[in-house]
């Protein structure tokens, strides 16, 4: 079984590409420079606090905006295990995927739980437990297709081992 | 049931009769889209993938828009980063300095999106070329890796949305005008993982450069795709344009759309997104006294020769208000050059503007043209996010070339008509 378990980071509605990780900071790809500047627009004590395992949680549209491939690429270099959402922007979705950043779509989820809490996500059931409040939420488990993506970080390493 | 104009085109590409919605097909790539931010990542990618080449030569287009010419050493490094793949696997389409634009208004304006194709970039407005009647669609650097390698993509066939569009708009109505009215209506979100299909006799009435913005902005409302008809205007132009040929993909009569908006063109009135969400949309009867700091004119969105037209339009014979910075980017060399022949570089330098080469620079907060602390820009670019264009507590006020060009000599968000 392939699991996360973390604290939990809490954001809302629309968060976008353009604050997960500044443009002003593209001028580098390397993924420990962008994991310094992840989120600070909207939250300054994000870098400082995320440990390794963390969970972000947010609301509707999370990564809204631009392309950037850098803004899972900083999330995940953060620390960052799993991100869920009730719902997220198509590319962002994508672009997780494909980088190896375990994302889940659970409405429920996103309202039942808050900052701080400890969750604990299993990717091969989709199920989220939050053991702070002792509550669980069904969220959809990714395709079999998209987990062997996600097991081998990323697309690049799932198309050079098939 | 009848398959959208969006599902045709992929249907088409994937060798299959019939796609519907929610299908997970492959589809053949006719280009694979990247600049100086997403592909050196894509080329990182691309290495690691141990793949022998890139699928085709000709149907890649690397263009070098966001940071250049080079804003520092970091963004030179990714150019070169750029530069050398391009060199070395021979790419035909690709644009340095000197030849660049912004990637959006360049490739249709270079021939190289037309009808009927399937189009990824990464870049999020890869969307725009939608106005050709092309479905086209943004991505991350991986996929445009795997594009680039193997020529294709894998795509979940989306669900359609229909604005169903009537009447003709006023004076001052644009392209942006429509878009963002539509955003406003439906939220960020309000199209997500859909194709927004337009429809309708009122699209007579809009310009190609008036299709290109609203295909651009499809991305803003979450939507996949923004697809148009192809019609004689289309067709004008990339007869004009290109000397590849195109094909046209019609909805079928019975297509499934989840909603139907019908939009009365001649009842729109220019308007204006607050920050910090294009959907906080405000007509421009209703946005009050708002002082500004900087405009911006340009950009992937609205930097084509019509955009430049209606703000010296509105420009001529006036003067840039005291304190009041005004930044004009053709998006292509082309328009530059155009715009400098109608007159149109001319009015904007003697109202007191700056002119600048093309450059993605202040939309995404690059450089050239970055807001301190509290100040204000009114901006025809496609995003007013939290500290899209500089510092974090900044605004942006999106809204079209007209009203941006009239809040630059009132020094506050105005209407053209009251210049």
């Amino acid at each position: 079984m392939k699991a996360a378990c973390g604290i939990v980071f809490k954001y809302g509605d629309n968060v976008d590409t353009d604050v997960i990780i500044p443009a002003r900071y593209l001028n580098s790809s390397e993924p420990k420079e962008l994991a310094a500047h992840c989120m600070e627009d909207i939250d300054r004590e994000f870098v400082d606090k995320v440990r390794e395992g963390d969970i972000i949680v947010a609301d509707k549209n999370f990564g809204c905006g631009s392309s950037r491939e850098h803004a899972p690429i900083a999330i995940k270099a953060a620390g960052v295990s799993c991100v869920i959402a009730e719902t997220f922007a198509r590319i962002f979705y994508r672009n997780a995927i494909n980088i190896g950043l375990p994302i889940i779509e659970c409405p429920e989820a996103s309202k039942g739980i808050e900052a701080g809490d400890e969750v604990e996500v299993d990717f091969d059931t989709g199920v989220i437990t939050n053991k702070t409040k002792g509550t669980t939420f069904q969220g959809q488990a990714f395709p079999s297709f998209m987990q062997k993506i996600i097991d081998c970080e990323g697309l690049v390493n799932y198309i050079n081992r098939k | 049931m009848g398959m959208t104009m969006t599902q045709k085109i992929l249907a088409a590409h994937a060798g299959l009769e019939t796609v519907t919605a929610g299908q997970l097909i492959e589809a053949d790539l006719d280009l694979v889209l990247g600049n100086d931010i997403t592909s050196p990542v894509a080329i990182h990618e691309m290495e690691k993938m141990k793949a022998d080449g890139v699928f085709h030569r000709d149907k890649i287009a690397l263009v070098l828009d966001h940071f250049v010419p080079n804003k520092d050493i970091k963004s030179a490094q990714h150019c070169k980063c750029v530069r050398e793949f391009a060199c070395k696997h021979e790419i035909t389409n690709y644009f340095d300095v000197g030849e660049m634009g912004i990637e959006h208004a360049l490739l249709p304006e270079k021939g190289l999106t037309v009808a009927g194709d399937v189009i990824i970039g990464a870049d999020s407005h890869t969307c725009t070329y939608g106005a050709l009647g092309a479905f086209s669609t943004g991505v991350g650097s991986t996929d445009m890796a795997a594009g680039m390698a193997t020529g294709k993509a894998w795509f979940k066939v989306p669900s359609a949305i229909r604005f169903h569009l009537t009447g003709k708009p006023a004076k001052w109505v644009s392209g942006k005008d429509v878009i963002l009215h539509i955003i406003g209506m439906i939220g960020v979100d309000g199209a997500l993982y859909k194709s927004m299909e337009f429809t309708g006799d009122g699209i007579r009435y809009l310009t190609m450069d008036d299709r290109f913005t609203i295909a651009n902005m499809a991305i803003e409302a979450g939507g996949k795709n923004g697809i148009f008809p192809v019609d004689d205007v289309a067709k004008a132009y990339m007869q004009e344009h290109s000397k590849r040929a195109y094909t046209v993909y019609e909805a079928d009569d019975d297509a499934e759309y989840e909603e139907t908006y019908t939009i009365d063109l001649s009842a729109l009135k220019p308007t204006v997104a607050f920050p910090h969400l294009p959907e906080n949309t405000k007509t421009i009867d209703q946005v009050g006294d708002i002082e500004i700091d900087q405009v911006v004119i340009g950009s992937c969105t609205n930097g084509r020769l019509e955009d430049l037209k209606i703000a010296a339009s509105v420009l001529q014979g006036k003067k840039v208000k005291k304190g009041v910075r005004v930044i004009v980017i053709p998006a292509t060399q082309q328009i530059y050059l155009d715009a400098m022949e109608a007159g149109y570089i001319r009015t904007f330098i003697e109202a007191g503007a700056i002119v600048s080469t093309p450059t993605c620079g202040p939309c995404l907060g690059g450089y050239m043209g970055i807001l301190a602390e509290n100040e204000r820009c009114v901006s025809t670019t496609n995003r007013n996010f939290v500290g899209r264009m500089g510092h974090v507590d900044s605004e942006i006020y999106l809204a079209s070339p007209a009203v941006a060009a009239a809040s630059a000599v009132t020094g506050r968000i105005s209407s053209p008509d009251e210049i």
